[in-house]
């Protein structure tokens, strides 16, 4: 097997909050080598720079020492123009929140993406459709997000993530506003894509079972990695995957 | 993308139509204030200008008394002016035509009709001083003007009151005891500078008017056409002379008459035109400021209200730039709904003012284009700001918002 290319690497990358006495080292020199494919979770305790971490993968924000590296590119000397650039073309976004645009259909919110990168009107709707269906959610493209439970919301988040084709789906606590079950279906749905469509997937996560669903486990204490390996084959997860 | 803007701007605005329709309050008057200034002055001024070609060009008018507003001074009585002062004014190698006038208001009566209208009693030069056109039958004979003929010539508005359609040549009229016999009617002028009408008049034989209608000899006026060549302060000075000598007038003395030239009556009517014209601006100006700053307060509320909305369309790979068109876009779009609505607005009040003051209603394509541009460019202006600010949004602290 040979090693597939790194997609995303943190070199010895801080980031610094505030400066003098007021100043949180949310990130304290983290290496971090994701190659294309991999499932990651991402825990450790509250405040402990995943998050942070996170916005950096995300090109959402830079570090403010060490290097990071897009596809070997060193991101932190990228304009804010290049970084959107980024994004829109390898990244998606799940967030805990959702954050659908409200009064705004589920179509409409999974062809956002498509229309910063200037899809056609017709292409679009019909990606966007796709999309929906890979996340079981056929039907519901007329339906606003405030007609939707909050599982459905999530997948149609995810729906938007997938409707740009990213290279990542970046999820900061993807199921913290679920409950168990629709956390499972979230979870199911994420390895689904990460095995099918090659998808890497890198997802914070408070909870060991949640997380267990992933094949790579990295633990932040302090705004450094402690532990770093990979997730033992689970069973439970495994029977009920419908795979 | 901008056609997306479009989308996305109409839409946001009709959400919350209510305060669309407030914001934009602003710019709909400034903008109607603007149109119906426009419309009504180009209106009017065409219109003074048409009037006072009507009136007679080369025209002077001499009348007793002090110029100048306000009541004669007490104890001055006004020395009045004789037909024999008309006379002398015509032997003036300056004056083309003269025409004295001697004004009664009177009841005419054809038939079963009758109509109360003002009578200039005159002489057979009115017409050419005053640019009239006889345009049925003849117009007064100098013979009928020395005797005091009954007879007279009837403008448009009395000729279709009294006799419709109707050939009145010919016919009789009866003015308080006397019966008169139309010999002419005269071509219609329309509406003067003040929306009088000024077809609603008779003319008659000056003497006629004043033993049988005014019990007296005086004229109230003589109006006077400038021979050819003749500059209007030459033969004002010229008149000035000879009114002067006739009346007695030392050396110290102020005249007890005036000499008005009617051109300079049409460009004081414009001056006050374009005095409204200027304030009216000035308002138009006020008020589209106003609105602008209206558009930019609902813009900066919408940027703020919309923050996690900015957040995700940035995470998603909207460029900063791209936001800023979004918002700038809904800015102009808003700011135009308010510009079309106050073209239309604008107009109808033109129309209105129009009718109301009988002034022609004469909208002008490049006014109502540039006004419909002029509001865009307030929307750029105004809505610029909100614009940035939503632009240069951190994504993560817009995400995190709220
Ligand atoms: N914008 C900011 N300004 C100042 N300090 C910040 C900012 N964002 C994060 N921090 C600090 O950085 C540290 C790491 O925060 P981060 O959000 O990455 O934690 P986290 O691991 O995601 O925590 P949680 O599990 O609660 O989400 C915290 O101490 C936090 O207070
Ligand atoms: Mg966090």
């Amino acid at each position: 097997m040979t090693a597939p290319a790194p997609l995303i690497e943190f070199r010895n990358v801080s980031r610094v909050y505030g400066r003098g006495e007021a100043e949180v080292r949310a990130l304290d020199g983290v290496d971090l080598t994701i190659a294309e494919g991999e499932f990651v979770a991402i825990m450790g305790p509250s405040g402990s720079g995943k998050s942070t971490a996170m916005n950096i993968i995300g090109c959402l924000d830079r570090p403010t020492g060490g290097e990071y590296l897009f596809k070997n590119t060193p991101v932190q000397s990228l304009s804010n123009d290049a970084l959107a650039l980024l994004r829109r073309h390898y990244l998606g976004f799940v967030f805990q929140g959702f954050n659908l645009l409200p009064r705004t259909s589920a179509l409409e919110n999974v062809e956002l993406p498509l229309i910063y990168k200037g899809v056609p009107a017709a292409e679009r709707a019909a990606r966007a459709q796709e999309a929906l269906a890979k996340v079981g959610l056929s039907g519901r493209g007329a339906h606003h997000p405030s007609e939707l439970s909050g599982g459905q919301q999530q997948r149609v988040a995810i729906a938007r993530a997938l409707a740009g084709n990213p290279a990542v789906i970046l999820a900061d606590e993807p199921t913290g506003n679920l409950d168990s079950h629709r956390s499972e279906e979230i979870l199911i749905l994420l390895q689904d894509l990460n095995a099918r469509e090659g998808i890497t997937i890198v997802m914070v996560t408070h909870e060991p079972d949640i997380a267990a669903y992933a094949r790579r486990l990295v633990i932040f204490t302090d705004g450094r990695i402690t532990r770093d390996e990979p997730v033992a084959w689970n069973q439970a997860a495994a029977a009920e995957a419908p795979i | 993308m901008i056609f997306q803007a479009i989308r996305l701007a109409l839409r946001s605005i009709l959400r919350n139509k209510l305060r669309s329709f407030l914001t934009i309050l602003g710019v709909v008057i400034g903008v109607a204030a603007v149109i119906a200034m426009v419309t009504v002055g180009q209106g009017s001024s065409a219109q003074v200008s048409a009037s006072v070609e009507s009136l007679g060009s080369n025209m002077l008018v001499i009348r007793p008394g002090q110029r100048g507003f306000g009541p004669p001074s007490a104890g001055v009585p006004i020395r009045r002016f004789s037909l024999r002062d008309a006379d002398a004014v015509a032997t003036l190698p300056v004056a083309a035509a003269v025409a004295p006038i001697a004004n009664a208001t009177a009841t005419l009566v054809a038939g079963n009709a009758n109509v109360s209208t003002s009578i200039t009693g005159t002489n057979e030069q009115y017409p050419t001083v005053a640019n009239w056109t006889v345009a049925l039958g003849r117009n007064l004979t100098p013979a009928e003007v020395r005797a005091g003929a009954p007879v007279c010539i009837l403008g448009q508005t009395v000729r279709q009151k009294l006799f419709g359609a109707a050939d009145p040549v010919g016919q009789a009229v009866r003015v308080k005891t006397i019966s008169c016999q139309v010999v002419g009617v005269l071509a219609p002028k329309g509406a003067g500078s003040f929306g009088q009408d000024q077809d609603d008049l008779v003319l008659m034989p000056i003497r006629l008017v004043q033993r049988r209608l005014n019990g007296d000899d005086d004229v109230n006026g003589i109006q006077v056409t400038l021979s050819p060549g003749v500059g209007s302060q030459e033969g004002i000075r010229a008149i000035q002379a000879l009114m002067r000598e006739r009346r007695h007038i030392g050396l110290g003395e102020d005249d007890d008459f005036s000499v008005t030239d009617m051109k300079e009556v049409a460009s004081m009517l414009n001056s006050v035109n374009s005095v409204l014209s200027g304030l009216l601006s000035s308002v138009a100006a006020v008020s589209l400021l106003v609105g602008g700053i209206g558009i930019m307060n609902i813009m900066l509320v919408s940027v703020t209200e919309r923050t996690r909305e900015i957040g995700i369309r940035l995470a998603i790979g909207a460029s900063s730039r791209q936001v800023l068109t979004q918002f700038l876009v809904e800015a102009v779009v808003l700011s135009l709904f308010g510009g079309v609505i106050g073209i239309f607005v604008g107009l109808a009040l033109a129309w209105g003012a129009g009718v109301f003051m009988s002034i022609p209603f004469t909208p002008d394509p490049l006014v109502i284009l540039l006004a419909f541009v002029f509001s865009a460019v307030v929307g750029v202006i105004f809505g610029f700001f909100p614009a940035r600010r939503a632009a240069r949004m951190d994504p993560i602290e817009a995400l995190r918002h709220q």
